[in-house]
């Protein structure tokens, strides 16, 4: 047989695709619950975090139920649906493409040692790719009690610092400003609002300007809903 | 019959020859700091110790396999798509790696990300596939492979060393430079952050090219 007559390349190109496709698209099936289970665990991991509870990947599952008492879906200041699990399979990167007034955004209610936080997430963009994370308020709904922030891709040593908890434990005990109804991210020593400023990393303007513009943008769509309690 | 025998007894599992497949890609033949290929993953992922090992057996296990397909394939490939039909069978095994990953190693895959990608683009994989297991038997072309990807792994896995702890202050991911040492302790010492940067990689590189050269003088090119 002449292999590299016109008629078998075609039939080798098509026979090797195939085939590959096929063993690919097995594999990635198979595998689907295993990487899920990874990514809620995760989330779980993380909303636990913003309230201070330091727990592993593996734990988060387990914990999460006793802390965390309710879980609402919010639009435009109202409840509009208490199922837990509509409200966490929301999709932020989704939700952030639509006007906050308009938006349905997750709230997790989470009970710690007798007192009541909520936990709002938050996502937006950074220098390279998205950032993410959650903030908690105590139960005045404008107080922070903690954030933790996640990203994709910001540079090591510089923006990638939003995750680190020299970053993170300065949020705690701001007041959100009342205006606008956030907490400022600005350049060290600029701050006007001492109680609603925190520093943002130096060499990372952009990733700190786009978690400033994030926390703006996120929790105004709660400020209808959070205003009421 | 009896010579069948025969070929088998001068060409073992591991004759010289075969030894010389493994051992030759660490010394003389170093992909990385001989041939200078694959040079950007070696910058890209070397800033922890974790990633780098994950990063060398994930190659090794693509180049070593994809030697293998490659090989046992070799006389059905039609000459005109040889290139394209190698890049299929790197594309997949990887990613079957990078979904292995994701579902086992959470935490690696999300420090190798896109790099686990990028190992299609690793010069040092379609360079064996194309320069060795288009024209050598699957045994051969799997030492091959392995040899290789050992060559790179130990590199990769040198420079690692050297930016995480002295960038870092640790080796995979626990403490080893004592706290008091820091001057925010009160100590002398402060992390190097320019370690954190890829182009420290490329010095580190640098200097074990040098010292591989001070020690393997035949490496050394003739100056004309």
């Amino acid at each position: 047989m002449n292999v590299n007559s016109n008629g078998y390349t075609y039939g080798f190109a098509t026979i090797l695709v195939v085939l590959v496709a096929v063993i690919l698209a097995s594999l990635a099936m198979g595998l689907k619950p295993y990487q899920q289970a990874n990514v809620t665990k995760e989330k779980k991991q993380n909303i636990l975090q913003s309230i201070g509870l330091d727990v592993d990947r593996d734990e988060a599952e387990a914990q999460f139920p006793d802390f965390i008492t309710s879980q609402y879906v919010i639009k435009s200041g109202k409840v509009v649906s208490e199922d837990a699990s509509a409200a966490f399979n929301i999709d932020m990167a989704k939700a952030i493409k639509i006007d906050p007034s308009e938006r349905e955004v997750p709230l997790y209610v989470a009970e710690r040692d007798g007192g009541k936080y909520y936990i709002l997430p938050l996502r937006g963009k950074g220098l390279w790719g998205p950032v993410w994370g959650f903030i908690s308020l105590e139960s005045d709904g404008e107080t922070v009690f903690g954030a933790t922030f996640g990203h994709k891709s910001e540079t090591p040593g510089l923006g990638a610092e939003i995750s680190t908890d020299a970053f993170m434990s300065q949020f705690k005990g701001k007041t959100l400003d009342e205006a606008n109804f956030t907490i400022y991210v600005v350049k060290k020593g600029k701050g006007m609002y001492p109680n609603s400023d925190v520093d943002g990393i130096s060499g990372g303007t952009i990733t700190s300007d786009g978690v400033n513009d994030m926390i703006q943008d996120c929790l105004s769509a709660y400020k209808p809903y959070l205003e009421t309690i | 019959m009896s010579t069948a025998t025969k070929v088998k007894k001068s060409e073992g599992l591991f004759s010289k020859k075969n030894q010389k497949l493994i051992s030759d890609p660490f010394n003389d033949n170093n992909p990385i700091t001989v041939q200078v290929l694959g040079i950007c993953s070696a910058l890209a992922i070397t800033v922890k110790l974790e990633p780098a090992i994950v990063m060398a057996i994930s190659v090794m296990f693509v180049l070593a396999i994809g030697n293998v397909v490659i090989s046992l394939i070799r006389n059905l490939i039609p000459n005109r798509i040889r290139i394209i039909v190698q890049l299929v069978i790197v594309a997949a095994l990887v990613i079957i790696v990078d979904q292995v990953l994701k579902a086992f190693v959470y935490d690696v895959s999300k420090q190798l990300s896109v790099f686990v990608g990028l190992i299609i683009t690793n010069c040092i994989i379609m360079g064996r596939f194309e320069a060795f297991a288009l024209a050598n038997t699957p045994w051969k072309s799997f030492m091959d492979g392995i040899g290789n990807a050992v060559g790179y792994g130990v590199i990769l896995i040198i420079v690692a060393f050297f930016r995480e702890l002295l960038g870092s202050g640790s080796l995979l991911g626990f403490q080893v430079i004592p706290d008091s040492w820091y001057i925010a302790n009160g100590g002398f010492y402060a992390n190097n952050g320019f370690m954190l940067f890829p182009p420290m990689a490329l010095i580190v590189v640098g200097i074990i090219i040098w010292a591989q050269r001070a020690k393997n003088t035949k490496l050394i090119e003739e100056n004309n």
